[in-house]
């Protein structure tokens, strides 16, 4: 019996760059070993793919343990802005794209981009606001559909 | 390891790629996409030149480089080189699997 990865999906519920980030490295990383990933933007994860939105995602600088910073300084005006520019330089350094280059890359390598029916629907957004290269607009039910292979994987974000 | 391939005896790693790019040729490289199911052609040659003058200027490989290379793009990338393009080229190519995560 073969135990191998042959797909995976992930969930991307956050808005914030380093979760965004950690769904297109690990579904780009998937398609460079040969495996199928696809990627469902659900809830705040929807920002990622939103034209006017995606290039201001932000890194949490409240109620991250991980910054080091306590939590009442976090949350000072331009905090945020501040840590995001530290983590973008960072991830230069590291010849890692911009979102909408990122979601270029991805599409390109034959990962496949969704957005949740449910959370579409809450926003009130359209079609139109979403990147051109999103693949579809899903129910929850469509998605686990394509989940139905043996080897699949799905992880939530 | 030692393997024997298109009359020429190369070490490999036990991924299969070779461990001193002199021993790398032409007829190697092809014999190597076979193995691969990778039916070699003047594309596949081009990306196999630029992912050399990556390797001889110790420049990292990477998609977003493939993207920039001017050579070829992602899409055809993908189509080249099925199931894991990057690792696929640079085993044809005779150098080390890159160690990039993107």
């Amino acid at each position: 019996m073969s135990t191998k990865v042959k797909k995976m999906l992930f969930i991307l519920s956050k808005a914030t760059i380093e979760n965004a980030y950690a769904a297109f490295v690990m579904a780009n990383g998937a398609r460079m070993e040969g495996i199928e990933s696809e990627i469902f933007f659900t809830f705040f994860g929807l920002e990622a793919i939103q034209k006017k939105k995606l290039e201001h995602l932000k890194v949490a600088t409240v109620g991250n343990p991980g910054m080091h910073i306590p939590t009442m300084i976090g949350g000072l005006p331009g905090m945020e802005a501040l840590a995001t520019k530290m983590m973008k330089k960072e991830m230069d350094k590291l010849d890692m794209p911009p979102v909408d280059e990122f979601l270029e890359i991805l599409s390109d390598s034959g990962c496949k981009l969704w957005a949740c029916k449910l959370a579409v629907d809450m926003f009130h957004l359209d079609r139109e606001d979403l990147i051109d290269d999103l693949d579809g607009i899903l129910t929850i039910g469509d998605f686990y559909s394509r989940a139905d292979q043996e080897g699949c994987q799905l992880l939530f974000i | 390891m030692k393997k024997f391939i298109a009359n020429t005896e190369i070490d490999v790693n036990d991924e299969g790629y070779l461990t001193d790019f002199s021993q790398w040729n032409k007829d190697i490289g092809n014999e190597l996409a076979k193995e691969q199911e990778i039916e070699m052609t003047d594309k596949h040659w081009e990306v196999i030149d630029y992912i050399h003058d990556k390797y001889k200027n110790e420049e990292p490989l990477s998609i977003r480089g493939i993207k920039k290379s001017g050579v070829i793009n992602i899409k055809e990338f993908y189509a080249l080189f099925p199931a894991g393009p990057l690792k696929k080229a640079t085993l044809i190519a005779g150098i080390p699997k890159p160690k990039s995560c993107i």
